[in-house]
């Protein structure tokens, strides 16, 4: 099944969902250097974000986040690609600077259907989600 | 799938003609223009750079600089923010040297691109200082909010990467802050309180910024504010409101329709503000300079130690060209034979400092918000001459 997205940042990837119920602020919130999201109470807290297609809502916190995502990229713990419901400022940087995929604005009912573990492929040059 | 209106250069930007650092730069902004609904990239007379210190950066900060640096230049007027050391004297404060090595190549990265490596959180003071109507493209919560407010010029806060994006483009995407629309008050704020000292002002930030949940404030009941005053309420108001711009009757100069929603500060709330960044702590460690000072603040201060020696560790933040002006004037040598080190190019925001200190004096509220968040310190916060004496006789009064 093919949905359509807005294109964040090109790119295309396909891997294990981790879905996020909360925002995550890079900067501070997760490890640089592990991808393990440290920000105390986070639905994510413990669990690593690296190697996965990462759902979360949206972005918040410092704007050194941008970098945040592209030393994750760096040390090769960053997620394969980012899917959200309304992308700001810091992850769209973060993302184009660091060459991950990244889409947003999904119809509503998608987003129940992103179940962590799925396998889904992210087209960040068609602005699609494909779910196998 | 752009929806944005782009000229035939901005398209050529974007396919790449013009350079790997000018393409990545051109998809920052048509991203931003997309996510913000913008219709077009406007032009802009200047950038303020933030995203310096290597505490934040890190090796693949330096790196991304680095790899923007190989076929990059800026266009336009470009400032930087403060670094995580004294460029020139890192060693006085403690610095090591693998930092120290790393920082300077993050500083050389940013010459190399064209930058003017100004190191200040206050380009407004040292000769980058746009007018009113200028758009302009400043990352530095403190400075964006100076120049949208008390200079009347128009910015969104940008973050490092974008700032820099717009540096080597020379455009920025026409939304938030560029458009008169976005810049009315929301809300009026009645101040009957009595507000003068820096901490007054750093306590009033707090209080606002705290009280208008994202609303731009016209804000009235101040007879008169100087630029020092408006300095530090702008870095505090944007730490805790995270406010862009703010109206103050009489005092800046946009234009502003005056909201009918009324909140009063009365002198509990500033109270309640101060006592709030004021923990029951020993002062180890007092931090002027956030914003960094400027000359007025630096002679002030320097009256205050003249003939006296300090007890406790003390720096003061500043600009390089600052610093050097107060020594022309002599007020330099009268600081330093007091023991304080006046800091050029860093501050104790960003400077590696965490584990050193315990517990932060300061007359800034922005200081004690970087205090807790980044280094885990305790604050007290206080007035310039409290903050003073406290260094002077070695305990908080």
């Amino acid at each position: 099944m093919e949905l359509t997205a807005r294109i964040i940042s090109k790119g295309t990837a396909t891997g294990n969902l981790l879905v996020s119920r909360d925002a995550i602020s890079f900067y501070g919130g997760v490890d640089p250097d592990t991808g393990v999201v440290v920000e105390k109470g986070h639905s994510l807290e413990g669990k690593t974000i690296a190697g996965k297609v990462l759902v979360f809502p949206k972005g918040k916190g410092s704007t050194v986040g941008s970098y945040t995502l592209y030393r994750l990229k760096k040390n090769k713990v960053a997620p394969l690609a980012i899917i959200n419901k309304e992308t700001e400022a810091i992850v769209a940087v973060g993302a184009i600077i660091s060459d991950i995929p990244a889409i947003d604005k999904l119809e509503k009912d998608v987003y129940k259907n992103l179940k962590t573990g799925k396998i889904v492929t992210v087209d960040g040059n068609k602005g699609v989600l494909i779910l196998k | 799938m752009i929806k944005m209106q782009l000229t035939t250069e901005e398209k050529e930007f974007l396919d790449g003609k013009h350079g790997h650092a000018a393409q990545k730069s051109m998809e920052i902004l048509a991203a931003l223009g997309e996510i913000y609904s913008a219709e077009n990239l406007i032009p802009v007379k200047s950038a303020q750079v933030a995203g310096v210190s290597y505490h934040n950066l890190g090796d693949a900060g330096l790196e991304y600089l680095e790899e923007l640096a190989l076929d990059g230049k800026v266009s336009i007027k470009t400032t930087l923010n403060p670094a995580g050391m004294d460029l020139i004297d890192w060693k006085k404060l403690g610095i090591s040297k693998e930092f120290a090595e790393k920082q300077i190549k993050v500083i050389n990265a940013f010459k190399k691109l064209g930058v003017e490596t100004t190191a200040t959180c206050t380009p407004y003071l040292i000769g980058n200082k746009p007018k009113q109507g200028d758009h302009i493209a400043w990352s530095e919560s403190s400075a964006v909010c100076f120049a949208n407010s008390v200079l009347g010029a128009r910015t969104n806060r940008e973050g490092g990467p974008s700032a820099l994006a717009a540096a080597i483009t020379g455009k920025t995407p026409l939304y938030g802050m560029h458009l008169e629309k976005n810049r009315q008050a929301q809300v009026t704020i009645v101040i009957n309180a009595k507000i003068g000292t820096l901490d007054d002002f750093s306590a009033l930030g707090y209080a606002i910024g705290k009280k208008i949940e994202n609303k731009i404030p016209y804000i009235t009941g101040l007879k008169n504010a100087n630029t020092d005053q408006l300095k530090i309420f702008s870095a505090s108001i944007a730490t805790y409101g995270g406010t862009a711009i703010f109206h103050m009757d009489g005092i800046t100069p946009n234009k502003t329709i005056i909201p009918k929603e009324k909140v009063e500060i009365h002198d509990t709330d500033i109270a309640n503000a101060k006592k709030a960044l004021t923990d029951n702590c020993t002062v180890d460690f007092v931090a002027l300079g956030c914003p960094h000072a400027s000359l007025r603040e630096l002679k002030e201060i320097s009256d205050m130690l003249e003939g006296k020696k300090v007890k406790i560790t003390t720096w003061i933040s500043t600009a390089r060209k600052t610093k050097q002006e107060a020594e022309k004037l002599g007020i330099l040598k009268t600081i330093e034979d007091s023991g304080t080190f006046v800091a050029a190019d860093t501050c104790m925001a960003v400077a590696p400092l965490k584990g050193r200190f315990k517990c932060m004096a300061t007359n800034s509220a922005k200081a004690c918000f970087y205090a807790h968040g980044s280094n885990n310190f305790k604050t007290k916060l206080g007035s310039t001459k409290t903050c003073i004496d406290c260094a002077v006789d070695g305990k908080w009064n």
